[in-house]
Order: structure tokens, then sequence, then C-alpha cells
């Protein structure tokens, strides 16, 4: 009784949600993946796989697979060009505005909260539309370019998604140099101009050494984000023109509930997702030894 | 997937006075003479550089430019959306760009009210799901940050470390033992699919409430627990009337950035609530617009777009400041 009195049964009872929330919906799961990749399931009958690895053998026989990984690291690799650089270059220039800088700020995060799916499905019905009357095509003909296929060429088809996913994602990380910026210290710019530097030479000896941790985390947040894109290739494509865009995600979506076969392969699915987490896990894990050295001031 | 904020307890001062406009205006006025006794709070330009042409037109100007860029980029496309909501399917088709070229129609809207779309009852389940996922996520982060914050029990820190590794997870390891566990749920016995529950209850699996709750608790000063204590105030009690009520500040937090989640999630609403024979009764708005986007005419497909986008344009111009302190690290790395 002395344990109650101490206090240890109301310690138990507040913990009691949180236990029963994370231990049934996060925790369990987590074990249960590694199991479910080593078993046949179909929601009906579940065997264990023979021989174990063979949910494995049976992705990386797959040749949607190679497509797959491919198309993820493309769109990967185009959002970290065209979605890293830009709002680190618009972040310092906002943080340089005098007056009204709240409506800047407004203005760059309001594509962040439209809801993704209404983003998408506006995109995708009206500013993507192929025909010369679509509404980028009617912008660009003001230019005298002919009008794009955007979405429903294979070659423009993913460029086409890392656009408008970055135009989805850019304010929240402006939001967050911003934030950055506000807080180096402005001794650090006194003191540099001292030395008798230009705004140029502040700006790469002050600023972006400044903010160099916060710099090196949204570069591997961003990559691991991006290597999990489900909604963009889902929504505007399906995987096509051609399985232009097919990624990762949408192959696990495809194995575990459109199966060719009519049936869910679960297993596959769920081997798949292990391995694209290892390989998130193993590259994050290089990347911060790598740049362990740079983070540091 | 989701969408997360970063806000330091620092961030969230307590006891701190009411900002009323009028105390706004002194605060400011108090900060001008700061800057201008000591020179600090600047940035990359110094004002001896503002001063100097060749600096301040090519610097003005680029300020202009940008802030024309984020008019187009960031507030156009809304703008589009609202007015091509308003406006003939046939005039949006063949003239995009034009204003209103034949008046305004209400037709779009009444469409999407209409037996073929039923958006209200889709805006209603978004509501439902939002409601439930916020009380989930509200009941397990304070008495979970409370117990393992401020009770402080021996096995406290393991679990702590456990709900801390689930935040390094990537999102789609959960996926499909997930869908399975809501199939055959643990301790609960039952399907979960195609009922709120199955939204509500993994909502409340967030590491990171946890952490923004636990911060926030770890900030406030012993003295009080331990006053309340002496008072004779048992744990339940010390929970309810002190804590609960200092953390106002770090619950709106959570509560803006609950009901935003609610309505952007979508696979996983998708998944679980696949509807059956009756989608309208259960089916949130993200998952009910990309059903009807194919058998839609693009007119009522708008007037729905702009439906759903409505709640979430408001809460964030009335909370700017709370998505704009640091908001959303998750919003950086959405895939």
């Amino acid at each position: 009784m002395t344990w109650v009195r101490r206090g240890g049964l109301a310690n138990l009872l507040f913990l009691l949600p949180l236990l029963l929330i994370f231990g049934i919906f996060s925790w369990w799961p987590i074990i249960d993946s590694f199991v479910i990749s080593l078993q046949h399931t179909n929601f009906v009958v579940t065997t264990w796989a023979n021989p174990f690895w063979s949910n494995f053998t049976f992705v990386f026989n797959d040749p949607t697979f190679a497509i797959a990984v491919r198309n993820t690291a493309y769109f990967a690799g185009l959002a970290l060009v065209l979605g890293y650089p830009v709002p680190l270059v618009l972040a310092v220039i906002m943080s340089e505005v005098k007056r009204a800088k709240g409506l800047f700020s407004v203005l760059a995060y309001l594509p962040v909260v439209i809801p993704p799916v209404v983003s998408v499905l506006l995109w995708k019905s009206s500013f993507y539309d192929a025909s010369a009357t679509g509404v980028f095509n009617t912008i660009l003909g003001w230019f005298h370019i002919p009008p794009q296929p955007w979405i429903q060429d294979p070659l423009t088809a993913m460029p086409s998604l890392v656009l408008e996913a970055t135009w989805a994602a850019a304010g929240g990380t402006i939001i967050i140099y911003l934030a950055a910026l506000t807080n180096v210290a402005p001794e650090l710019y006194d003191a540099a101009e001292v030395d008798g530097a230009g705004i140029w030479k502040k700006i790469w000896h002050v600023t972006l050494p400044q903010l160099r941790g916060i710099l090196l985390i949204t570069f591997i947040l961003q990559i691991i984000g991006t290597a999990q894109v489900f909604l963009e290739p889902y929504l505007f494509t399906k995987g096509g023109p051609v399985q232009a865009t097919e990624t990762v995600l949408l192959l696990v979506y495809q194995y575990a509930f459109q199966s060719s076969d009519g049936g869910s392969n679960l297993g596959a699915a769920t081997a798949l997702s292990l391995m694209l987490a290892a390989c998130l896990a193993i590259l994050s894990a290089i990347y911060f030894r790598a740049t362990r050295g740079w983070s540091q001031n | 997937m989701t969408f997360t904020p970063v806000v330091s307890p620092d961030e969230v001062v307590l006891g701190q006075k009411p900002v009323t406009p009028r105390r706004q205006r002194e605060l400011r006025k108090s900060k001008v003479r700061v800057v201008q006794d000591a020179g600090a709070d600047r940035g990359i330009v110094s004002s001896a550089d503002w001063r100097r042409p060749g600096v301040r037109f090519p610097l003005a100007t680029m300020q202009l430019v940008l802030l024309i860029l984020l008019v187009v980029v960031g507030l156009l496309p809304i703008l589009w959306l609202i007015k091509s909501a308003l406006t003939d399917t046939q005039d949006t088709l063949t003239q995009p760009i034009a204003i209103f070229p034949h008046g305004i129609t209400w037709d779009n809207v009444a469409q999407a009210f209409g037996i073929n779309i039923q958006i209200q009852n889709y805006f209603l389940n978004t509501i439902w799901v939002a409601a439930g996922e916020w009380v989930v996520q509200i009941v397990v982060a304070t008495t979970g940050g409370y117990a393992l914050s401020i009770l402080k029990p021996k096995y406290g820190k393991v679990i702590t470390a456990m709900v801390l590794a689930t935040l390094f997870l990537p999102a789609i390891v959960l996926l499909i033992p997930l869908y399975l566990t809501i199939l055959h749920p643990l301790v609960i016995g039952g399907s979960l699919l195609n009922t709120f529950w199955a939204v509500w209850l993994p909502s409340g699996a967030s590491a990171f409430n946890v952490v923004l709750v636990m911060r926030f608790f770890d900030s406030l000063p012993r003295e009080i627990f331990e006053a309340a204590e002496t008072d004779g105030a048992g744990p339940f009690r010390l929970f309810w009337l002190i804590v609960l009520p200092m953390s106002k500040p770090i619950l709106g937090v959570v509560t803006v950035f609950a009901i935003i989640n609610a309505w952007k999630d979508f696979l996983w609403p998708l998944l679980v609530l696949p509807g059956g024979s009756n989608p309208a009764s259960i089916q949130p708005l993200s998952v009910r617009l990309p059903s009807i986007e194919g058998t839609t005419e693009l007119g009522p497909l708008l007037a729905s777009l702009t439906i759903s986008t409505l709640i979430p344009i408001v809460l964030f111009l009335v909370f700017q400041r709370t998505f704009l302190s640091g908001g959303g690290f998750g919003g950086a790395v959405k895939g």
C-alpha cells in the first residue's frame, strides 16, 4: 500500500491514456511491421513466408521497383534543386523588410494552409489544364510560348509535380529561416562592419554560418519528406503517364490495396516500406556523421 | 505527412499581460527607443547602408519585386479559385483569366450543396474528425505530459525515450501495420474500419504533442507545485486546478494544429474510411474531393474546393502568430 500512498497509482493512472494510445497505435505496429514483412498476408489468410526473405526478393524482382526508386530519387533531387535555395533567398530578403513584414510572411505562408488535396485538385483541374485555354497555358500564351502538356507527358509530369509540391511547402521553410535570421546576434554584423565587410560579405561570413545548423537540418528533413511523396503522384497522375511518376510510396499503396492479381500483398508492401525506412535511417546517420564538424559553431 | 509546430516554451510566456492594442503601441514605442539608444535590433543591412543610394534603390526594388511575387504566388491562386467558384464553367474553361465575363453565378455553390456532391455532409464529417482528434490529442498529451514531466515516476525516463523514438520514425513504416491494427485492434477488439475511432485514436499517438506539452510543463515554476502539495493538494487536484489552467497557451497551440492537421490528412482517412454504402456519413472532405473530381463539372468542383478551404484560411488569419512563430517544421518536409 505504500506504493499507492506515494502516488504510484496516480502516476500510472495519468500515464494510462498515453501508454494505451502509443502502445496500440505506435509501438505495437512498429514491432508488427517486422513480423508482417516475413509473412504472406492478404487480410484473410496469413502464412509465414518461405524462405523468410521471399517478400524482399519479390520486391527486388518487380520491374516496377527500380522505376519507383529512380522516380522517387528524381522527385527528391528536383525538389532539392528547386525547393532548397528558394526559401533561403526569399527569407534573407524578407528579413530586411522594414515595414509590413507581417504581410510578407502571411502571403508566403498562405499556400501552406490550403489543404493539400485542394491544392492538387486546383492545379490538376485548372492550372495544369493541357489545352490552350488552361490557366498556365493562357499565361504562357501572353509570352508566345506554345501550350505545355504539364502532367500529361512523361517528360514534364514529374517536374510539374515538383513545382506544385514546392509551391505548397516553401512557405513553411521560409518561416523557419525567418525565425533563425532574427536570432542572429546584431553585434556580429556590427563587428563585421568594423572589419569593413560589405553586404555580400556580411551574408557570406555572418548570416550563412549563423544559419548553418538549421540549414543542415532542413536539408535532411526535406529529403526524408520528399522520399515519402505520395499525395502528388497519387492524385495528379496515379503514377502515370507510363509510370513516369510511379514512386516508392505509391508502390507500397498498390502492393497493399490494388494488387494487379486482385488480392493484396501486405507482406511485400511492408517489406518495401521497411527498406525505405532503413535507407532513410542509414542516410541520416551518414549525413549527421559527415556534417558533425560543421554544425557546431 | 503531418504538419507540426515548433514552439519553444519561452515563446509562450507565463502570466504575460494581455497584449491590448494600447499595450502594443507602448511596446513598439519602447522598442523604438531601445533601437535609437543602442543601435540594436538590426539585420544584415545597417542603417548607414540604407542611407547609401547604391544600396537603397536596388534593395527597395528587390523588396517590391518580392512583394509582387508573393502576391502572385501566395494570394492570386486563392483569389482565382474563389473567382472561378462563382463563374460559369464554360467561362472558366474558355477564358480562365477573365474576371466574371458574364457576371457572378451562385449555381456552382448550389450544386456543391446539391444531391450529387452534398458538400455539407462531408464538411460536418471533417469537423467531427477534427473535434474527436482534438479531444484525444489533448487528453493524451496533457495527462502523459503531466505524469512524465511533473509527477516523474522512476520508469518515466524509459517511457519518454520510447515516445521520443517514434519522432524519428518515417510515417511510412506504420502504414500497413497500423491499418491491420485498425482491423483487429489489441485490447479494444472488433474492427474500427469505417468508424471515426479509426482516425481519432491513432492521432493521439503524436510524440510531437507530448514533447511540446512536456517542454512547457518543464518551464513551469516548481515552487507552485510544492506550495500546492503543502496545502494538501493531491496529484489530481494539482493537475485539474493548477497545471491545466496554467497551460492555456500551449493547449491553444496544440488545438490549432490538431484542427489544421485533421483538415489536411488524406492518406490515412482514405484507407480507414472507405465509406461502404454511405460515404456521406463518414468521409471527410479530403477523401471526398478526389472521388467527385472525375464526375463533376469544373465549376461545382471549384466551388467545393473553395468551401473546403474556408476554415483553414480563417483559422490561419485569426491565429497568425501561432502559425508564424516558427510554425511548421512538418510543413517544410511534407512529401
